[in-house]
């Protein structure tokens, strides 16, 4: 039978299992749309803006598992995927974005609406595709499904021509492609295995380094397994975070810049790193000189291109986390490690992970681990998403997360404005689950247009904005680094500030945008809370809420620093606590 | 350090740039780089030389394994192989200097493609240090313009690295097996 490319391309969604679309239509995908027009088995969530769309299909993969979709239209509609293309590459998240195109005769016209978005996003992808022929397809739209979830999963781009979308071909879509170039190994190396299982077992200070790999391969049952089979300690990256229920006591926490102190101790003295899924990043291994100087290390990662690439592996194994952890189970056996783990102990209680900060200066002025803390006592089983900065950071140190996927951030590119879509996707992804987005005053304003997404949709998702007037991060390097010099960090700095503010005081202007109003003003819920004995009600005021987004504006002490901190270029174990007078 | 790798790859619009694209966005050396179909017409064969230490290639040849588009890598530079490049050196010659300038060409074993009135173009096939060698003799006759094809290489002896045509058809699912890359 003869079909419509729209025709196939909605045939396609349906043997995928595609149960959601993200997309904003636009003049050369009006086609496609209507192909979905009378569509009931797949619904479209029409999100407000491109990039918003993909991080939403971001937050419904991270949180599933499952490949999100989002359909745009060409041109800008197209260049507004890419930093959400870019965060899903960066973080291994599969994803399938189709954008339209100009007709093929108009190709390389600068025809109206035009963007070559192959070209833009060919370093930003897993791998993309021009569809230059309607006989293709069929073919390329399967490759697409096929590669984006697999082996380490990506963004896959499907850029699709106007005249292509309308023309009629055959109908088949393959149920399987070979793809000869792509073979992604799946398998531990038996000897490797053996040899990383005999390290492991005569190492005196072993520990486990995981990463976001262990969560996308779906080991996280195993590796909690594989852990009380050895006994050995265990820290992560942020993307790692929930391998081990954070209240595990072999849960050392994250290693890196904000780090907990006994992790990067731990990781500085280890004498053998096991790490899996992870790809030692430098925000996690600080100066490579210093990191981890007397271990050997035996990293298991599905891309081999993450082996050896910062620091060299003695023992590199290619293959799924979940299956070669399943080969190395039945071999793995225990350590003697008593004294490695009262050494643990130890700088466990001489830096324990908590603000010292003690004096609440009255209203406005909150502590944010305390609202963190408080998130965690009414929700323990939410779905947390973050934005990028300090909120990032202290969901990461103070939400104990226990659950597999269930902290959705951008942890390589580290995008400001992706916690809000990717919630709303999310929440679609999981209707009984709460879904709340950590976020900063500064980051929450990048994609806020999105609320309008939620309150449509009806989804309750909650939104702590951590609210400090500043692009709290970037402020806190200007205080520790560059002498308080606050150049465009504050985010009520108006016409009447004097040129060269170096903190907040009483003069400072009314800040905006109030997000309470904001909140009411689209039709969802507001709610500010000033007061430590507000929090928790305020809590439980929007977990009674099931129908609509809130917005919950916690003002917190404008100056909070996050700490411990390893200064840029440091080594981990020389970590920086919170100064004096702040403590 | 000098490596060079023989690369095969599908026969699809924006190959090329995806290995530019590579060199270019991570920082890495390219020297040269050459592309040609094979005997299957879907196939394409890449010559690439590029510069860096051992830790720089290995992450070269491993960023190349991963695109899609590329079916196998071929490290030539430990193997037995046959390089080759080709130049077209246009130098000048006044009707007195052809004489010795064709005896130049003569030892060089490189061809005169055209004689103009005061100028010729020869073409010199070799390795690139007798391209090079070619060139510094030329120098003093003043040389107004060359181009130089880039290296292609292939690997000495009976192996080969990309199918005979009649394997092709309807034999995908073998290429597969023939193609797979080990990672070691």
């Amino acid at each position: 039978m003869k079909i419509s490319g729209a025709e196939l391309f909605i045939k396609a969604l349906k043997a995928e299992g595609v149960k959601h679309l993200f997309g904003f239509p636009g003049g050369v995908v009006i086609p496609v749309f209507d192909a979905l027009y009378a569509e009931t088995e797949i619904k479209v969530i029409l999100t407000r803006h491109e990039q918003g769309a993909v991080h939403a299909a971001d937050g419904y993969a991270r949180s599933t598992g499952k490949t999100g979709v989002c359909l745009v239209t060409s041109g800008p509609g197209a260049t507004n995927t890419v930093t959400g293309i870019a965060t899903a590459n960066f973080d291994s998240v599969p994803i399938v974005c189709f954008t339209g195109q100009v007709s093929r005769s108009m190709i390389g016209n600068d025809a109206f609406q035009e963007a070559d978005i192959v070209g833009i996003t060919r370093p930003i992808t897993k791998h993309n595709y021009l569809v230059l022929d309607r006989k293709d397809l069929g073919r390329i739209l399967k490759e697409a499904f096929t590669i984006a979830n697999s082996g380490r999963p990506g963004p896959v781009l499907v850029d699709l021509p106007k005249d292509v979308i309308l023309e009629k071909g055959d109908d088949e879509y393959p149920a399987k492609v070979a793809i000869r170039g792509y073979n992604p190994v799946l398998k531990g190396h038996p000897n490797q295995i053996k040899r990383a299982v005999g390290e492991l077992k005569k190492a005196k200070r072993p520990l486990f380094y995981v990463g976001g790999g262990i969560h996308i391969a779906g080991a996280v049952e195993i590796f909690r397994k594989a852990v009380k089979k050895t006994g050995v300690p265990v820290v992560h990256s942020l993307m790692g975070i929930g391998a081990l229920p954070g209240d595990n006591p072999l849960a050392l926490g994250m290693i890196g810049m904000h780090g907990t102190y006994v992790a990067n101790m731990a990781v500085t003295y280890s004498d053998l790193l096991f790490g899996i899924g992870n790809r030692f990043d430098d925000r996690a291994t600080g100066d490579l000189s210093k990191f981890a100087p007397e271990a050997k290390i035996v990293h298991i990662d599905q891309d081999p291109v993450s082996i050896s690439r910062n620091v060299p592996v003695e023992v590199p194994i290619v293959g799924d986390a979940f299956q070669v952890l399943e080969q190395m189970l039945p071999l793995l056996e225990a350590p003697k490690i008593r004294d490695w783990l009262d050494q643990i102990a130890g700088w466990r209680k001489e830096h324990p992970l908590e603000v010292k900060i003690g004096q609440n200066t009255g209203s406005g002025h909150l502590r944010p681990d305390r609202v963190i803390q408080a998130i965690c006592r009414v929700f323990p089983d939410a779905i947390i998403a973050t934005e990028v900065g300090q909120n990032q950071m202290w969901t990461s140190q103070f939400f104990t997360f226990r659950h597999p996927r269930s902290l959705l951030t951008s942890g390589g590119l580290g995008t400001m404005g992706y916690g809000f879509p990717a919630a709303i996707g999310a929440q679609i992804a999981n209707p009984d689950k709460r879904v709340i987005d950590i976020a900063g005053d500064g980051s929450i304003q990048m994609n806020i247009q999105e609320l309008a997404t939620a309150v449509q949709n009806r989804l309750p998702v909650i939104v702590a904005i951590l609210n400090n007037g500043y692009l709290g991060m970037v402020r806190q390097w200007q205080e520790l680094f560059f002498d308080r010099r606050y150049s465009s960090t504050c985010l009520m700095t108006g016409a009447e500030c004097p040129p060269q503010c170096r903190g907040p005081g009483d003069h400072c202007p009314v800040y905006h945008p109030d997000f309470v109003k904001l909140a009411e003003a689209y039709g969802a819920v507001g709610l500010r809370v000033m007061n430590d004995a507000d929090i928790e009600p305020a809590l439980k005021q929007a977990e009674a809420i099931k129908d609509r987004p809130i917005f919950i504006d916690f003002l917190v002490e404008r100056e909070f620093n996050v700490f411990p901190m390893v200064a840029p270029g440091a080594g981990n174990s020389e970590m920086m606590f919170s100064e004096e007078g702040e403590s | 350090m000098i490596h060079v790798l023989s690369m095969l790859v599908e026969n699809h619009q924006g190959v090329l740039s995806r290995i530019a694209g590579l060199f270019s966005g991570r920082g890495y050396n390219l020297e040269s780089i050459t592309a040609g179909v094979t005997t299957d017409p879907q196939i394409t064969r890449i010559t690439l030389v590029c510069k860096g230490d051992d830790n720089v290639f290995d992450q070269i040849k491993k960023q190349l394994n991963k695109l899609i588009d590329v079916i196998k890598v071929n490290d030539l530079s430990p193997l037995p192989s046959l390089h080759r490049e080709l130049a077209l050196i246009k130098v000048r010659a006044k009707p007195n200097l052809r004489g010795e300038i064709f005896q130049v060409a003569d030892v060089f074993r490189a061809r005169v493609l055209d004689v103009g009135i005061d100028s010729m173009v020869l073409e010199v096939t070799g390795s690139s240090d007798k391209i090079d060698n070619f060139m510094a003799v030329l120098q003093p006759y003043v040389i107004r313009e060359v181009a130089r094809s880039g290296l292609i290489s292939m690997e000495r002896g009976r192996k080969q690295s990309s199918p005979p045509p009649q394997q092709r058809k309807g034999a995908s699912e073998k290429l597969n097996e023939d193609f797979k890359i080990t990672i070691a």
